[in-house]
């Protein structure tokens, strides 16, 4: 996406993916966003870095059909202030308020410049991912200590430690006859991830949906400054479980983008096959779990059957039941033979047989089909304005997939056809679902067709060049997940940002949910199924 | 309604046989009587808190609840609330955001209760927390730095059948 800006010389990255780099003063950051918003683009991601004595930096990810553009915007060490883009991309908002609690980059004029994802593990005025942040002296509230040895004795009921409102945030009141507020969270009602939703409704219906995320926030990108690029490969694994094989990859394709070199040909093929297994293992998941939230236990019973068909066979081919630990950077620790193989094929004739009967039950059962329609609505609209991406995009006809536009290898010699409908209701995300998950098993017969058995050893990648900066972008079942890797001067890592799709789609939650009743949120939320770890980090 | 019907009646059931209780996971000494136990051996009620995994754990804690493992066909059910809860199950690292919603979910759950630690960061921080069970400027690390915990389940994730034979050494008295 070469951009046209008189301030702007961009680079060719080494990326698998079509990328650009270029330095912008922070004076020009607001017209070229605007450029590229008005020719289609959007925003993929938005993090800061502590490039200290020369600055702080802003790294702005901004994507089109051509390419990708990563413009890096240097601010001053004395006053790190960029000017507000989220009237440009409503995306960048709540990035931009992480960007300033964890770097204390400042958004000017930014319409919302409340606290993200720190509550009250650190002050206000410290910045974790700061160089020289230091963690004891941040805490700001001396109960938050960690409790010594954790024995029994010591442990205290929230009064007697004196824990009151550790976390006063103003959440926006709607006010009015009749209104009142239904606060959910951070602990859930079922198994789910912890995050607040503030709900304001007249009798059952939402008038409005305020999130507070930022609870399972656990340092993940501060930790990986202190890990080797092969311990980050196993933390990336981890930023959210359910993604493992999306973030390994992407983390893997950002580290051989910077030292430039390409994974044999048979690992990204094993890549892809794994990717693909991971998606259909979490649509077979939440399309039970679809079911089970409209009163249908049939669908949860049969759907969590074939999904633990799929792992156990993940466990009995691949060694581990969600793929975790098999892509590493420079090509993957896993093999399969003719006798896996015929494994999977079975498997995926298996799951079009079974799949198949369960879509037709689905399709034809009154109950679901009355609870999923109409439910949960996103026009394509607003997906398109406020930047709905991935599966729940689709669902909204936002036709974007990185399989698709930009098609690495192996997927330049698959053909993806990507899954979309226009109705960006509950009922059209379970559609885009039961796409998806039949073309992953067509792509995975394809693959397997593809994929030629050697015993060669892994030729893995040791160590990073000094000074580098790569990126990796991978469709995960979700969405695009991206993962960047700056190296300093010795190859080591010195900021590693990972980036869900989710930041782009838990706003639009907030959306969905809007004159719909209370009791039909779960049923919403499950068909989106956020990453909470994934955004929090 | 005849093609859910043969489709049950086709699946047949899955359910294999759980495992037994394994002492090695313990690590309070049991508190409860035989005959709580007993009781809560027939009908256990779990309250699930993430305190700030990954989601792993949480995925192989759903899988408790598939055909294979059958988790209710053992009288254990997960419950919406603590207040209603015999046994925490709890994943971690505890996030310091989680602290203080761990120890008011603790505080909810009525005596007699138990709590299992699920997976290698409710174990000892794993991954996130440096030098092995310490503690960064945002997790706490392991589950037993918040709250007392009487049964551990190691694993990234556990599988089910792990986290099966916590739950059920948890109940189980020393034979």
């Amino acid at each position: 996406m070469p951009i046209k800006h008189p301030n702007l010389k961009l680079n060719r990255m080494t990326d698998a993916i079509p990328a650009w780099v270029g330095e912008i003063a922070p004076d020009d950051l607001h017209d070229i966003c605007q450029q590229v918003r008005e020719g289609g683009g959007r925003l993929v991601a938005l993090w800061g870095s502590d490039a200290r004595p020369r600055g702080f930096m802003l790294h702005v990810v901004l994507i089109n059909e051509t390419g990708m553009v990563c413009l890096n915007v240097s601010l001053s060490v004395d006053q790190p202030a960029y000017p507000d883009i989220s009237q440009i991309f409503p995306a960048a908002s709540r990035m931009q308020r992480a960007a300033y609690d964890l770097l204390g980059l400042c958004a000017q004029d930014a319409p919302d410049q409340r606290k993200w994802v720190r509550h009250a593990a650190w002050s206000e005025g410290s910045f974790p991912l700061r160089k020289d942040f230091d963690a004891a002296a941040s805490r700001s509230n001396p109960h938050l200590n960690p409790l010594p040895g954790g024995e029994e004795a010591n442990v205290r009921s929230p009064a007697e430690s004196g824990i009151q409102t550790l976390d006063d945030y103003p959440f926006v009141q709607v006010e009015g006859q009749g209104v009142h507020e239904i606060p959910v969270g951070p602990v859930h009602a079922g198994i789910i991830e912890p995050g607040h939703f503030r709900f304001s409704v007249i009798g059952e219906r939402v008038l409005r949906l305020e999130e507070r995320l930022g609870y399972t926030h656990k340092g993940i990108e501060k930790r990986f400054e202190s890990m080797s690029l092969q311990q980050g490969a196993t933390l990336a694994g981890r930023i959210s479980g359910d993604s493992a094989v999306a973030y390994a990859w992407a983390y893997a394709m950002a580290a051989e983008s910077i030292a430039n070199v390409t994974p044999p040909g048979r690992a990204l093929w094993l890549r892809a096959l794994l990717l693909e297994r991971e998606r259909v293992a979490n649509h077979l998941g939440d399309l039970g779990y679809l079911g089970n939230d409209v009163a249908l236990a049939f669908g949860f019973a049969q759907f969590w059957i074939l999904k633990e068909q799929v792992l156990r066979n993940n466990a009995a081919l691949f060694g581990h039941r969600y793929l975790m630990d098999r892509i590493v950077p420079g090509g993957v620790t896993v093999n399969l033979d003719a006798d896996g193989k015929r494994i999977i094929e079975q498997e995926c004739d298996m799951l079009e047989r079974e799949v198949n009967i369960l879509r037709g039950i689905y399709e034809e059962h009154a109950g679901v089909q009355d609870r999923f329609i109409g439910t949960g609505r996103i026009e394509p609209k607003l997906a398109a304005q406020l930047g709905l991406c991935g599966m729940a995009g689709r669902a909204s006809a936002q036709a974007w997939d990185a399989r698709v536009q930009f098609a690495t290898a192996p997927y330049d010699k698959l053909d993806v056809r990507m899954a979309t409908y226009r109705n960006g209701d509950v009922a059209a995300r379970v559609i885009v679902r039961f796409d998806e998950l039949f073309e992953s098993l067509r792509l995975q017969r394809e693959i397997l067709t593809n994929l030629i058995y050697e015993k060669e050893s892994p030729t893995l990648l040791e160590k990073l060049p000094a000074n580098g900066f790569g990126i990796g972008m991978v469709e995960g079942w979700r969405g695009e997940v991206l993962v960047a890797i700056h190296s300093d001067a010795a190859g080591k890592l010195t900021r590693v940002h990972p980036h869900d799709p989710s930041w782009q789609n838990w706003p639009l939650l907030e959306h969905a949910i809007l004159d719909n009743i209370v009791p039909d949120f779960p049923l919403i939320n499950k068909s989106f199924n956020l990453s909470y770890t994934g955004q929090d980090l | 309604m005849y093609q859910m019907l043969k489709q049950i009646i086709k699946t047949g059931i899955r359910t294999e046989t759980p495992p037994h209780a394994d002492e090695a996971m313990r690590l309070l000494e049991q508190r409860l009587q035989q005959e709580i136990l007993a009781a809560f051996g027939g009908a256990l009620s779990i309250r699930q808190v993430d305190a700030g995994s990954c989601n792993g754990c949480e995925l192989e804690i759903h899988a408790l609840n598939n055909a294979y493992y059958n988790i209710e066909g053992l009288g254990i059910k997960f419950v919406a609330s603590p207040r209603h809860a015999d046994l925490l199950l709890v994943t971690g690292p505890v996030s310091r955001h989680m602290e203080v919603a761990l120890k008011r979910t603790y505080d909810a759950t009525p005596e007699p209760k138990l709590v299992v630690a699920i997976g290698d960061c409710g174990c000892d921080g794993g991954i996130f927390s440096p030098d092995g069970g310490g503690e960064n400027y945002a997790t706490c690390g392991k589950v037993a730095n918040v709250i007392p915990v009487d049964v551990a389940v190691s694993g990234c994730p556990p599988t089910p059948a792990a986290i099966l034979q916590g739950i059920l050494t948890a109940v189980s008295a020393k034979r």
